[in-house]
Parts: structure tokens; C-alpha cells; sequence
């Protein structure tokens, strides 16, 4: 005797937290239900495997069918057919687009196409998440950068509002879509070290202030895009390493401020040009594409590893960019403060988020 | 007279995408009625289109209006090829038929394809203009309201039940009839949903007009099915109780949404004269109506003219004519009750004297009366207080014929009702049924084939000018069985039957028509006596003398149900009686078997539980006749398993009463399956259960007695955890009190569950369990071995869990807001081909147990909690599967304020919902028959029994005379009843009390306690769905309309869709969410008393298809949590209620 059909369907939608979490994670019915034996349910609630098996399928059917509407939530809200609470509704939707760190570091910059679709198969093996999970993930990272991609207005608010994501989660999309958009490479091995956190803070703080929307909040892709007059007028900067003048007046000024301050005075002293020539150089590169992608790379080969290498402590990476990028404000010949500030006060914030083992 | 109908498209929204070109649609709306379209403009290249129409106007007869849907197809525009249809609505427009219901239906609703299933929502907003005051000489019954609940609706009063009323409609059916018999899918689903949406409308129409007829104003129990009957045709039926119903805020200007029964209802002060009577005749006398019902003459003429009526009694009442002396003896120690009798017996002396009566109008006097008139109205239900005795039994028959009268008149004296308003039900005497198996082919008719080809597919024929055959001949099945029906709950000393229900089971040309009903006996202020209108009016008044002896005199009521209503001497088959352990005057049965929903004022000890007894046997596959020959001859052997398997469960579960009993035969090619289901109670008027004693065969086998003992062990466990599981813990009442006729041990050994006649072979047993009798089970075979062991199967709840299959769990009050309906269906293919009775037993009673086992498991949740109203349905789709589907509530309840259930019975009266007002329904005589029934020995019987009436012990006396029945007897007198296609289960009797001033301040602090939590999860939008016919926590405040709604889901691409499972999971969400969707436009946030009529299911997995029919239906309400209340009935005068009150005096 076998069950052909074996169905309960609610009023009220019912969604078990924990089920969703193993579907989310990929598991195939049979590995949920393994899973949840584990777990200890049977002792607790005195069920048969029989009875978790169907009421895994039950749930796991039940997701399947959200999973349309899921992938645009406001029919979620909008629906007819499950009636579910708004706070499970909120919280079936803030799950479903919450992604692996693991996962959202294989994938952070590249290009979300079919070709790195076909890529999932390595990822799902290199970073433990199952294929179903990284394929879920892959196509939220896609839908939304579809939905957002040309949109006015600002990028978390745009996914805030078309998703219905917490504040945290639409910023973390906002990055991952700046990264998709900008192709930003992530990926190299000299990269590893950083986390989804600090590129996701370095986006916010470039989306902020190095976009079209941060000097006008009517711009088409206003916050997607770096704002190409920004990068074009960063060339100004090379004066700064160019004019010898400037760049040892810079040194001084800089050395000056902070001598018996830090603890590696002398290895700064001794690698201030190197270090001002790197900083300065990646800006003025940045109106070429390749260069814009390889940013990270350049920040971490010009700036971090040679502090790193000199065991600069963080507290001393600080003093030194807050008086480098404040020492420029006194060179009378440098005329392009703005400019700097705009450029330095991200940077700065990334280097420091940046700056650690 | 016309109406005009008014309709405007707004918009729609998330349709699918019809163009892959551009990934839009251009949509445009149909919207048709009756025979004219209109049609919206096209909104182009949008899935969000904005037609915004004007409204289309429909000028049509209210007939239309009643019998025709609103249909409503969303389309995409094609320029070069056919219009591609998206999809449907279909929307009733009956509840904007009548005034009190709702005014405007608007909102979203669902865009149905019978392929494709929902795509996207369309908003709609539906008018009507009626002019129907014009004209009386109609066809239509515009304004008589629907509902499915089968209790007086919460805001409603009853003021006359006026009884059964049924039509059925037949048609052919689409699927069969279809042109050159090439089916195309979506057009002959479309045809079949829309003629049955116009059956079902035209059927409730005829109803009404019947209600009308009646001068009724409402149909209430209104239960409506589907026969698909396949080739032979489409049936459509209905039942329903016919009502006149009283808007309680019409009477009662206190509650601005009506809602009228709020607490301080309960705590009416009583003794004033609520008087306003606002009909007729103003305030009439008791004793007028009272004199007028008993006319002796007339009760005389009517017992003479209906011979068989009541079994014996009839030519025992001729000696007793004037019946006076038996009560002459006014030795009773109660003061109070003495006089009544005595003015009793001069009343029925000088019958016809009313205006002698009528001028006692000074208090004293109009009380006795009173009472007096209750005392014959008792006895009239052949339930006197002193009529017990074999002497009274002419008496009391005199007097049942009497009060039939009034239910005489109508050919079928059936109540669909499971909950009745207090003191309308005074006796149960136990389950009635009646089955029959038809053959469909019979009534096939050759010439209406022929005409029947293509000249209308859709149009519903007019039956009696096309094809009278037809419907008479269901017609006729029908009023046989009921006249079965009928006879049955005669033979139980009854002249009515209340929750009475009637189903089918089809398979090919084999029909079985079942019904079933209690037996009972009714208070018949309630039924309007047609004959005698414009004479003395048949009510009662309110008057300050009822109440006052309503106060005096407060009894443990609540046991008088159980009183067996037929005389002992002349049962309809043996039983076993005790005294009643409440009042230990009255006769009761020691079972009791209803298929009502447990009385509000019954006493009950412990917590309930559903109980299941569940049933397969094969059958030979055979054609037409043989195979229908061949189910009748299984019919009687299955209903007695039922019976016996209800019967064991019970007692293993340590109780003695079954409520909202169901037993379903299902036909299948190969096999028949009973499943009975109830909710088992221990009922403190009943006696304590006996235990279950096994017996075996062999006794000399040594190994084989230890066997035996070891399961007795078993059994007598699990009894004994049973009892602490339900918390039954009757107190021990001393066996002399009591007065309990203890047969005589040889006679109680004889209790076997055989019924092999030759006792020789009983084995003398030592059934010293307790007290009481024990239960024999014979082990003789491996059968019998097999039923102890499926006994023993059954695993109760998890802790925290509860369920029954009545409206609320007996013992647990306090209920919080949080409730969950749901259906779980579960198809099961038997995969051993050498199928033997035992194995499909255990198959079927392992597919129950483990589908209850995951329920409780899906909603552990929300622990503690109970399964409500559980309603399994079991079909035989296909020669090895097994269908079974449930449809229940899950409702949480707070266990820290559980409320002893011993207190008073008005606290369970509130489970019931706090919303009742059938408190409202007081009546002077519950109050008069408490007083009376307060006397320990009632002095009519004492005298009677002549010298031996020394008060003390009459019972224990008696008890050597009444003939002790054994089970085997019962079981043969079973077989017998069962041989005439129908049975009786049990008997008892109901009569119903509320002690009106107790309830108040319990009422009051109940109230408060559940408020509290009731606030906490009301969110905006949500539509809450229950089978129940009320809503924890918060009153229903208005009645919008009746829900009855038909779906046909199609697909041939069963695999994409996630197999069988996924199909019908999907389906079932679609129905939900559009029964909401209906709901909700019509401003409602619940539906109640839902269910779900039919749910037919078919694959064809070979061909990726599948195929399902549902019917669900309901009551569309509007409710407020009674948190919210609480600050708009604070202000509220509590006096304010009192008119509402004296409304359930008023008869027309």
C-alpha cells in the first residue's frame, strides 16, 4: 500500500522554518528527511519517519510553488492564493534572497551570465554549497541586477523597493550588483583574504561618492556606474606624484605631522613616494576599464602589501592616510582639493576596512 | 419583477503574458449575463491593465438574478487569429438579493482557466437595483436567506422552525452529452461549471420559493450535493431546514453591528417582564396557547385516523382517556409541585375549558399552571415526569400524539439542524438511517437521448414539460428512504428527526442512497401548526411567574436528554435502562448515539475524542443487478461491524455517548468501505461503562488462556489510561442511591458479542470488572482476534492534542483566537492483488491512522490545541485506490485557564462561541420542568407503583422487572432492523436547560479571560475559513450570504505540475484562495461552516493527465474580535437587551 497522492494544504499557509532552510540549502527531499531524523524531531514530537518524509514533501511542494512569486515578491504580498502573514511573507522573502558568504565571494564581480552559470558546478564543489543552493543565489544576483540595472534613483532603495528586502540585505545587493556592473575583480588570489563585508563596504562607499548620483540624484544609472567625468578629472591628480616639488613638500608636510606619532616612522618615511606614487597612480588609471577592474588588485599590491610587509599596525595605516589625504589641503600649488577629497575620503575608508590579515 | 444588475471592470493585475513577442497581453473583458455581453475595451500591451469600464447595465427578472451567475471572461485581443480566452470568474450574485446581506460585491478576484488554473486577478465591482416589492405572484424567491450552519445563525433568532424542505434538479451532464462526443477539455469543464452554477441556482431558488410557501424566511442546515451520475445524468439536491429567522438587532437597538449577543444578554434579569411581543395579539397567557395545543379532541381524531403511528401505545391510550386519577396524588415531598398536578389532572378533565384558565391570572395561579402545562407538555413528548412507570405509558402516548400534531402535518418531520435553541429539543431517542441501493440504468430513459443530442448543451432543460420521469424517480428514492426514516424514529417513541443528513455513493449504475438523523422529540412551540393559524396562538409569552420558579427551583439540568422518550415496556428492541444518574428518576439508556453536536447544556465529565471505526470488505465484480443484489447483501453485515466497532471503542475509551455520529458506506468495484466517525463523551446521566471482557474459546489450551489474559491485561490498561488521558472521573455514586437495576449475574454473563443463539456455548465468566456490566468479546477466530487487536491500534493524540467531529470539543472552554483549517487528502493504491478482508482492514485503518498522525504532526505547532469538526470522506476512485479526505480545524485553547467543567453547564453553553444568543431562547417551560423534575419521585409515579412507592428505593425494584438485555440480543434485533435496509442505533433523550441567572457572572469573567489573548493576531485582509459555525474569540456580527461554489481543474500536463500531488495541492490552494477572494468582495473576513461537499479526483498518469472536481461551500460572515467589542458594549445599557429577548416568544 503506497501513497499516490498525499496533500494538506492549509488556510493559512503553513511554513516550517526549519524545512525552508533545508530547501533553500538545496537538500533533495530524502536528505531533508535524513536530516531532520538527526535533528531529533522523531523523539520529540513521538512521529514515523513516514510522517516526516510526507511532510517534508508537503513543504518542500508548498516552497516550490511560493518560489514563483518569491521571484517577485510584491506578488507575494499581492497573491490570492496562500494566505501567509505578512511577517512570513517577509520572512520567506528575506531568506530566499539571502546568499552563502562562501558563495557570494566566487561570484562578487564577475559577470552574471550564462557562462558563469556553467561555473557553478566548480564553485558548488569548491565552496561546499550545494548546486541547487548556488544556482538560487546566481539567479537573485541576476534578477535583480536585470530589475535595477537602468533604474533612477538609489540602488539599495530601488531593491528595497522592488524585493521588499531589510535595509542590510538590499545594501549587500546594492554591492553585489556594483561589483556585476563594474566588473570589479575579486577574484585573485591576493584578494582571498577579503571578505564579502569589506568589498561590500568599499561599494557602498564608492556608490556613495564616486557615482553620477552622488553629485546628481536625477541621473539614469546613477548609482551603478562610476561617474566617468569623476575618473576622467582624477587625472588632474598626477601632479601630485608628477611635480617632484609637490610630491616632497607632501612628504614633509606629512612627515612632519606625524614624526613620533607612529610607531613605523622610518619605514614610512622611507616608502612615502612609492606609497604616493601607488595611490595616486590608481586613480589616474581608473579611466580605463581594465584598470577600474583591477582596482582591488592595485589597492592591495600598491598600498596593503607594502604596509603589510613593514607590519604597519591599522592604527598606524589611519594616522597615515588621515594626514596624507588632510596634508594636501596645505600644498598652495595644488588646486584640485575637491576632487582629492572625493577621491581620498573613500579610498581612505577602504584601505582602512582593507588593511587586515 | 426586474432588476437591474450593475457591473463595472476596474482592472486587472498580474495576468500572464499571452504575446511571447513582447512579453505582454492585450486584454480585454467579457462580461455576460443571462444571454447579453458586454464587452471592455482593449487595454493593450499590459499585464497590469486599467480598463476602468463604465458600468454594463442588466435589466433581468429576479428569477435570472437567483438563477444565473455573473460570468466574467478576461481575453486576449488577436488581431488575425481567435480571441485567446484567460479566464473566468464566476460570481453568485444571491447575496445582493436580499436587504440584510451584503449591498456591493468588490474587490479581486481570482482569474480562473479550468486548464491552467489561476492567472492573475481582475477587480469587479457588482450592483444590484431591485424592484421586487411589486409583485408577489412569482417565480422567484428573492429575500429568503441561505445558510449552511446547522444551528441557528448568531445574530438571528429563531422564531418558528418550520421544517424540512428538499428539491432536486437533474440535467445531463456535459461531459457525456458532448457533441459528436469529441471532448474538448476547457469547453466542456466550462459547461459543466456553468450548469451546475445554474442547477445550484435554480435549486436554491425552488427552496426558497418552498420556504415562502411555509411563510418562512430563511433555510438553515441548507446542505446541497452533486450526484454525477455519469452517462444517466447530473443531479443536483438540496436539503435544509426551513426558518422563520429574527434579526436580533431589529428587535434590539443595542449593538450597532448587530451584534446581539453579547454577554450582558445572559445577564437578563429574568424576572422582569421583557414583554414587547411585537407581533400580533400582544401578550397572550400561557395557559392559552398551552390549553390549545392539547385539545383533546383533536389529538383523539388524529390518533384513530394514523393507526400505526406509534407502535402499541396507540389502542392503550383509548382506557385513559381522562387519565386524571394517576396524578391525584399530590404526595410528592417537594410543596411547590404538588398543586400542579392536581390543577394538571383537572385541566385534562375539563380540556376544553380555556377561558376558565385564562382568567387565573394571578400569579400564584398562572405559575401552577404553568407548570402544569410544562408537566403535560413533557409527558406529551412521552417524557412526564410521572409517566415513567408502565401505567403512565398510555398516558404519555396520548399526549405524544398530541404534540405530533404539528410535525404530522408534514410529510417529513426532519431538522437539519445539529444545535438547536434551548428547549426545542426534549428527547433524543438515538440514531435513525435508512440505506438503499439503485441502479442508475434503470431510470435511463431511451427517448431522452435522443433528444438530447446537440440541441442545447448548456440550458437547463425544464423537466417537467421535457422529461417528468426523471426527477420523479429520484424524487421517489428519496421519499422512500426518507419515509424509512421516518418510521424508524416512530419506532423509538419519536416524531421527529434532527440532524438529519442524506448522501450517495456512486459507482458505474450502481447508487447507494443513504440517510441518516437522531430520533427525537421536540418541543413543538418552535413548529408552526399550520392548521390552527388565526386560532389561539401557539406561543408563549413572557411572564414574571416563569421566571420566578425558574430561580426557585435550579436543578442539575442537562440529564434530561437521556431519557429514553418510548416506553420501556414497549421498545423497539431491547436495550439496557438505569435510572438516570443526574436526576435518578427518569429511564436512560446505557448508550447513547446521536448525530447531533452534544447539547450546550449537557453535563459531561472528562474531555472528548473522536472516535473511528473504519470497514472494507470485498466484493465480487459483477453487472447492474447481480453487483447491486450483491452490495445489499452486504450492507446489513458492514453496518453491524460499524456498529460493533463503535461500540467496543467506546468502551475502551471508558465512555458512554457518541455525538455527531457519520457513518459512510462508500461503493467501489471491488469493495465496500464503511467509515463511521463521532465524537465519544462520557455522559454524567449515563451509567458508568462496563469494561471489555474477552472470552476465549478454548479454555482448556493453556498457553492459548494466557494469551487471552494477557490482552485482557492490555485492554483493561489501556482503558484505565483512556479514562486518565480524558479525565473521566465520575464520582462514585453508592450503588442503593443510584438505584440501578443490577440484572442478575447469570443474565450478565450472557453479554456476548456473537450471536450464536445456543447457550451452551457461553462461557460463564467471572465480569466482575467494577460494578458494571462488562462487554464480552468472544475470541472464536482469527476475525475476532483481529478486531481486539485493531482495538488496541489505535493511538490516542499526542499530548497537547485533542479532536472530535462535533462543533466544539466537550470539556475544553477556552478557546483562544488562533485557528488553522485545512484538507489533507491521500490516495493510497492497494498493491497486493490477493486482497483479503483482513489485510484491506489493516491497509485502511493504517491509511487513517497515519494521516490523524501526520496532522498532528503538521500542527504541533500550535499545542495545545483540538481538531475540530474532523470530516473524513472516503471514495474508491479506481478499482485499487483508496481515497481519503479530511477537512478539520485545528483551534488552540489556553491550558492555564482551563475552566472546570463540573461548575455549571452554562459555561459550556459558552464554548459553543461566545457569540450565541441562544441563551436568548429562554422558555418558561425548561424553567417549569426543572421544577418538576426536582422532586426525586415524581408523585404521579409513586402512586402507581402503588404500595411499593416507599420513596427510597422504587428503581432497584423496578429493576427486577425489566428484562435484561443481553448484547447478542441487541445484535439479532440489530441484524433484523438492519435486513430492512435501515437501522437504529441507540436512543436517549434530550432536554434542554440553562439556568439563565448563573450564567451571568461567569459569562462575565469568561468573557474577559478571552480577550485578551483574542486581540493579538487580527491582521488586515485575511479571510479566516472554518468548518465550525462560529469564530473563537469574536462574535459574527453579520451574515453576508451563502458561498456555494463549484470547480473543475484539468490537466494534461500532470508531471510538469509536480505529479498527482503537486496538481490537486496546487488546486485546492486555487479553491481556498478564491472561496477568499468572494468572501472578501463581498466585505466579509470569514467564511463559516464550511465544507467541503465533494472533491472527486482522476488520473490518467499514462496520459499525463488528471482531472478533479471540488464543491465547497459556506456562510460569508463578518466578524469582530470581542476584544474590539468589549469597548462598544461597555457602553451599552445592559437593560437595552431585554426586547431581543422576548423575540424568541414571538410565533406568527
Amino acid at each position: 500500500m503506497t501513497n499516490e497522492l498525499d496533500i494538506f494544504v492549509g488556510n493559512t499557509t503553513l511554513i516550517d522554518e526549519d524545512v525552508y532552510r533545508l530547501w533553500l540549502d538545496g537538500y533533495s527531499v530524502n536528505d531533508a528527511v535524513g536530516l531532520r531524523v538527526r535533528s531529533g524531531i522523531l523523539e520529540q514530537t513521538g512521529a514515523t519517519a513516514g510522517v516526516l518524509q510526507s511532510d517534508t514533501m508537503d513543504h518542500y511542494r508548498t516552497f516550490h510553488m511560493l518560489e514563483r512569486l518569491l521571484h517577485t515578491p510584491p506578488k507575494l504580498l499581492h497573491q490570492l492564493v496562500f494566505q501567509i502573514p505578512p511577517s512570513r511573507q517577509a520572512l520567506l522573502i528575506e531568506r530566499y534572497y539571502a546568499f552563502d558568504e562562501a558563495f557570494v565571494r566566487e561570484v562578487l564581480g564577475k559577470k552574471l551570465s550564462k557562462g558563469t552559470k556553467k561555473d557553478l558546478d566548480d564553485i558548488s564543489t569548491k565552496t561546499g554549497v550545494t548546486l541547487k543552493s548556488c544556482r538560487r543565489q546566481f539567479d537573485n544576483f541576476k534578477r535583480v541586477f536585470k530589475v535595477v540595472e537602468e533604474m533612477r534613483g538609489s540602488l539599495a532603495g530601488n531593491i528595497q523597493q522592488h524585493f521588499l528586502l531589510s535595509d542590510r540585505l538590499a545594501r549587500d545587493y546594492a554591492a553585489v550588483v556594483f561589483f556585476a556592473n563594474n566588473r570589479f575583480e575579486t577574484g585573485k588570489k591576493k584578494l582571498q583574504y577579503l571578505t564579502f563585508g569589506d568589498l561590500a563596504f568599499c561599494a557602498e562607499l564608492m556608490i556613495q561618492n564616486w557615482t553620477p548620483g552622488a553629485v546628481d540624484s536625477q541621473v539614469d544609472d546613477m548609482d551603478v556606474d562610476l561617474d566617468k567625468e569623476f575618473l576622467q578629472d582624477l587625472k588632474e591628480l598626477k601632479v601630485l606624484v608628477a611635480d617632484k616639488d609637490l610630491l616632497d613638500l607632501h612628504k614633509s608636510l606629512v612627515c612632519t605631522a606625524l614624526r613620533g606619532k607612529l610607531s613605523v616612522f622610518p619605514e614610512m618615511e622611507a616608502n612615502f613616494k612609492n606609497l604616493s606614487r601607488g595611490l595616486v597612480n590608481i586613480a589616474s588609471k581608473l579611466t580605463h576599464t581594465k584598470d577600474v577592474r583591477d582596482l582591488f588588485v592595485d589597492l592591495v599590491e600598491k598600498f596593503i602589501e607594502p604596509c603589510r610587509s613593514d607590519r604597519w599596525p591599522l592604527n598606524d595605516v589611519r594616522l597615515f592616510l588621515n594626514q596624507y589625504s588632510a596634508s594636501v589641503h596645505s600644498l598652495d600649488g595644488f588646486r584640485h582639493q575637491a576632487l582629492w577629497d572625493r577621491y581620498m575620503v573613500t579610498l581612505r575608508s577602504c584601505l582602512l576596512r582593507m588593511y587586515h590579515d | 419583477m426586474p432588476g437591474k444588475l450593475k457591473v463595472k471592470i476596474v482592472a486587472g493585475r498580474h495576468l500572464p503574458v499571452m504575446d511571447r513577442a513582447s512579453d505582454l497581453t492585450d486584454a480585454f473583458v467579457e462580461v455576460k449575463f443571462g444571454n447579453t455581453t458586454f464587452k471592455t475595451d482593449v487595454y493593450n500591451k499590459s499585464l497590469n491593465p486599467q480598463w476602468n469600464s463604465e458600468w454594463f447595465k442588466f435589466e433581468v427578472d429576479d428569477e435570472d438574478l437567483q438563477d444565473e451567475p455573473l460570468q466574467i471572461t478576461v481575453l486576449d485581443h488577436d488581431t488575425y487569429s481567435a480571441n485567446d480566452a484567460i479566464g473566468k470568474v464566476y460570481i453568485d450574485i444571491d447575496p445582493l438579493l436580499y436587504s440584510e446581506a451584503a449591498t456591493v460585491i468588490s474587490g479581486w478576484f481570482p482569474i480562473y482557466d479550468t486548464i491552467h488554473g489561476i492567472r492573475g486577478e481582475i477587480n469587479v465591482v457588482v450592483k444590484v437595483d431591485l424592484f421586487n416589492d411589486l409583485n408577489r405572484f412569482r417565480q422567484s424567491s428573492c429575500g429568503v436567506k441561505f445558510f449552511c450552519t446547522t444551528s441557528i445563525p448568531k445574530c438571528y433568532q429563531a422564531v418558528i422552525i418550520h421544517g424540512f424542505v428538499e428539491e432536486l434538479v437533474v440535467n445531463e451532464d456535459p461531459e457525456y452529452q458532448w457533441i459528436d462526443r469529441i471532448r474538448t477539455p476547457r469547453a466542456s469543464n466550462e459547461a459543466r461549471q456553468r450548469l451546475i452554477s445554474l442547477m445550484s441556482g435554480e435549486l436554491q431558488r425552488k427552496i426558497g420559493l418552498k420556504v415562502l410557501e411555509m411563510r418562512g424566511n430563511a433555510v438553515v442546515g441548507y446542505l446541497q450535493c452533486f450526484d454525477l451520475e455519469g452517462e444517466s445524468g447530473l443531479v443536483v439536491r438540496a436539503i435544509g431546514t426551513a426558518c422563520t429567522l429574527d434579526k436580533l438587532s431589529s428587535t434590539a437597538a443595542f449593538l450597532p453591528a448587530c451584534n446581539s449577543p453579547s454577554k450582558e444578554m445572559k445577564e437578563i434579569p429574568f424576572n422582569e417582564d421583557p414583554n414587547p411581543n411585537t407581533h400580533s395579539s400582544g401578550p397572550s397567557t400561557p395557559l392559552k396557547n398551552q390549553t390549545y395545543s392539547f385539545s383533546p379532541s383533536k389529538s383523539y381524531s388524529r390518533q384513530s385516523s394514523s393507526s400505526d403511528t406509534d407502535l402499541s401505545l396507540t389502542p392503550k391510550t383509548a382506557p385513559y382517556p381522562q387519565g386524571p386519577r394517576i396524578f391525584l396524588c399530590p404526595s410528592s415531598p417537594s410543596l411547590s409541585s404538588g398543586s400542579p398536578h392536581l390543577k394538571k389532572s383537572c385541566l385534562l378533565s375539563e380540556s376544553s375549558l380555556t377561558p376558565h384558565h385564562s382568567s387565573h391570572i394571578s400569579p400564584v395561579v398562572l405559575r401552577k399552571s404553568v407548570s402544569f402545562s410544562e408537566e403535560l407538555l413533557l409527558a406529551a413528548s412521552g417524557m412526564g415526569s410521572g409517566s415513567a412507570g408502565k401505567e403512565g405509558g398510555p398516558f404519555k402516548a396520548l399526549l405524544r400524539q398530541q404534540t405530533q400534531s404539528a410535525l404530522e402535518q408534514r410529510e417529513f418531520p426532519f431538522f437539519t439542524l445539529t444545535a438547536f435553541p434551548p428547549g426545542f429539543l426534549v428527547h433524543v431517542g438515538g440514531v435513525v438511517s435508512a440505506r438503499s441501493v439503485k441502479l442508475l440504468d434503470r431510470i435511463h430513459n431511451p427517448a431522452f437521448v435522443g433528444i438530447m443530442g446537440n440541441t442545447r448543451s448548456y440550458k437547463l432543460l425544464d423537466w417537467n414539460s421535457f422529461n417528468s420521469d426523471e426527477p420523479e424517480t429520484r424524487d421517489a428514492w428519496w421519499a422512500e428512504i426518507r419515509q424509512e426514516i421516518k418510521s424508524h424514529a416512530k419506532a423509538l417513541g419519536c416524531h421527529a428527526v434532527v440532524g438529519y443528513s442524506e448522501s450517495t455513493s456512486i459507482c458505474e449504475e450502481v447508487c447507494i442512497l443513504s440517510a441518516s438523523g437522531t430520533a427525537a422529540v421536540l418541543n413543538p412551540r418552535f413548529l408552526q401548526d399550520g392548521t390552527v393559524e388565526g386560532c389561539l396562538e401557539p406561543r408563549l409569552s413572557w411572564q414574571p411567574g416563569f421566571f420566578s420558579i425558574g430561580q426557585e427551583e435550579n436543578l442539575p439540568a442537562g440529564c434530561g436528554f437521556c431519557h429514553i422518550p418510548y416506553d420501556e415496556l414497549n421498545m423497539p428492541f431491547p436495550a439496557h435502562l438505569t435510572y438516570c444518574y443526574s436526576c435518578r428518576k427518569q429511564k436512560v439508556p446505557d448508550v447513547l448515539f446521536t448525530t447531533i453536536d452534544l447539547p450546550t447544556d449537557a453535563t459531561v465529565i472528562g474531555k472528548g475524542c473522536l472516535i473511528q471505526a473504519r470497514l472494507c470488505r470485498l466484493k465480487k465484480k459483477a453487472q447492474a443487478e447481480a453487483n447491486a443484489t450483491a452490495i445489499s447483501n452486504l450492507l446489513p453485515f458492514m453496518e453491524y461491524e460499524v456498529h460493533t466497532q463503535l461500540m467496543n471503542k467506546l468502551k475502551l475509551k471508558g465512555m458512554n455517548a457518541l455525538f455527531g455520529l457519520r457513518i459512510q458506506i462508500t461503493v467501489g468495484e471491488n469493495m465496500l468501505m464503511g467509515l463511521a466517525s463521532a465524537t465519544g463523551v462520557y455522559l454524567t446521566a449515563l451509567p458508568m461503562p462496563g469494561g471489555i471482557q474477552i472470552a476465549g474459546k478454548t479454555p482448556n489450551d493453556g498457553s492459548y488462556e494466557q494469551h487471552i489474559s494477557h490482552m485482557q491485561k492490555k485492554i483493561n490498561d489501556t482503558i484505565a489510561k483512556n479514562k486518565e488521558l480524558y479525565e473521566i472521573n465520575p464520582p462514585e455514586i453508592p450503588e442503593e442511591i443510584i438505584g440501578s437495576p443490577i440484572p442478575e449475574p447469570r443474565q450478565r454473563s450472557r453479554l456476548l458479542r456473537s450471536q450464536s443463539e445456543s447457550s451452551d456455548e457461553v462461557i460463564e465468566l467471572d465480569l466482575s470488572h467494577g460494578k458494571k456490566d462488562a462487554f464480552v468479546l468472544e475470541i472464536d477466530d482469527t476475525d475476532a482476534m483481529e478486531d481486539v487487536h485493531s482495538l488496541l491500534t489505535d493511538v490516542p493524540p499526542p499530548s497537547g492534542f485533542y479532536s472530535c467531529n462535533t462543533e466544539i470539543m466537550p470539556g475544553i472552554n477556552n478557546w483562544t483566537s488562533e485557528i488553522q483549517m485545512f484538507t489533507s487528502v491521500r490516495v493510497s493504491r492497494l498493491s497486493n492483488i490477493n486482497l483479503t478482508n483482513q489485510t484491506l482492514n489493516k491497509n485502511f485503518n493504517d491509511l487513517c491512522e497515519n494521516l490523524l498522525k501526520s496532522l498532528y504532526f503538521k500542527l504541533r505547532s500550535m499545542i495545545p490545541c483540538c481538531l475540530c469538526h474532523v470530516n473524513f470522506t472516503v471514495s474508491l476512485p479506481e478499482d485499487e485506490l483508496i481515497q481519503v479526505t479530511v477537512t478539520a480545524v485545528a483551534i488552540t485553547f489556553d491550558k492555564h485557564q482551563a475552566v472546570q467543567t463540573t461548575k455549571t453547564h452554562v459555561e459550556k453553553s459558552l464554548q459553543r462561541a461566545s457569540t450565541d444568543n441562544e441563551e436568548l431562547l429562554q422558555f418558561p417551560l425548561e424553567l417549569c420542568t426543572d421544577s418538576l423534575a426536582s422532586h426525586p419521585f415524581s408523585p404521579a409515579k409513586e402512586h402507581l407503583e402503588s404500595a411499593s412507592s416507599n420513596s427510597g428505593i422504587p428503581a432497584a425494584q423496578r429493576a427486577t422487572s425489566i428484562d435484561y438485555s443481553s448484547f447478542a440480543d441487541r445484535c439479532n434485533s440489530w441484524i433484523e432492523l438492519i435486513k430492512l435496509k435501515a437501522q437504529t442505533i441507540r436512543r436517549g433523550s434530550i432536554k434542554t436547560t440553562v439556568s439563565v441567572e448563573k450564567a451571568s457572572p461567569l459569562t462575565e469573567g469568561h468573557f474577559r479571560q478571552r480577550s485578551a489573548p483574542a486581540c493579538a493576531n487580527s491582521t488586515v485582509g485575511v479571510v479566516k475559513m472554518t468548518p465550525l459555525s462560529f469564530i473563537p474569540g469574536a462574535k459574527i456580527t453579520k451574515y453576508l450570504g451563502i458561498i456555494n461554489m463549484f470547480f473543475i481543474r484539468e490537466t494534461t500536463s500532470l508531471r510538469e505540475e509536480g505529479g498527482v500531488s503537486g496538481f490537486l495541492h496546487a488546486f485546492i490552494a486555487e479553491v481556498f484562495a478564491m472561496v477568499r477572494a468572494h468572501v472578501a468582495a463581498l466585505g466579509g473576513n470569514a467564511v463559516v461552516s464550511y465544507i467541503m461537499k465533494q472533491c472527486v479526483f482522476m488520473e490518467n498518469p499514462n496520459k499525463n493527465q488528471a482531472q478533479c472536481l471540488i464543491n465547497v461551500s459556506g456562510d460569508a460572515v463578518i466578524f469582530v474580535r470581542e476584544s474590539e467589542l468589549e469597548i462598544i458594549s461597555a457602553q451599552q445599557p445592559v437593560a437595552s437587551c431585554q426586547p431581543a429577548c422576548s423575540g424568541g416568544e414571538i410565533a406568527t
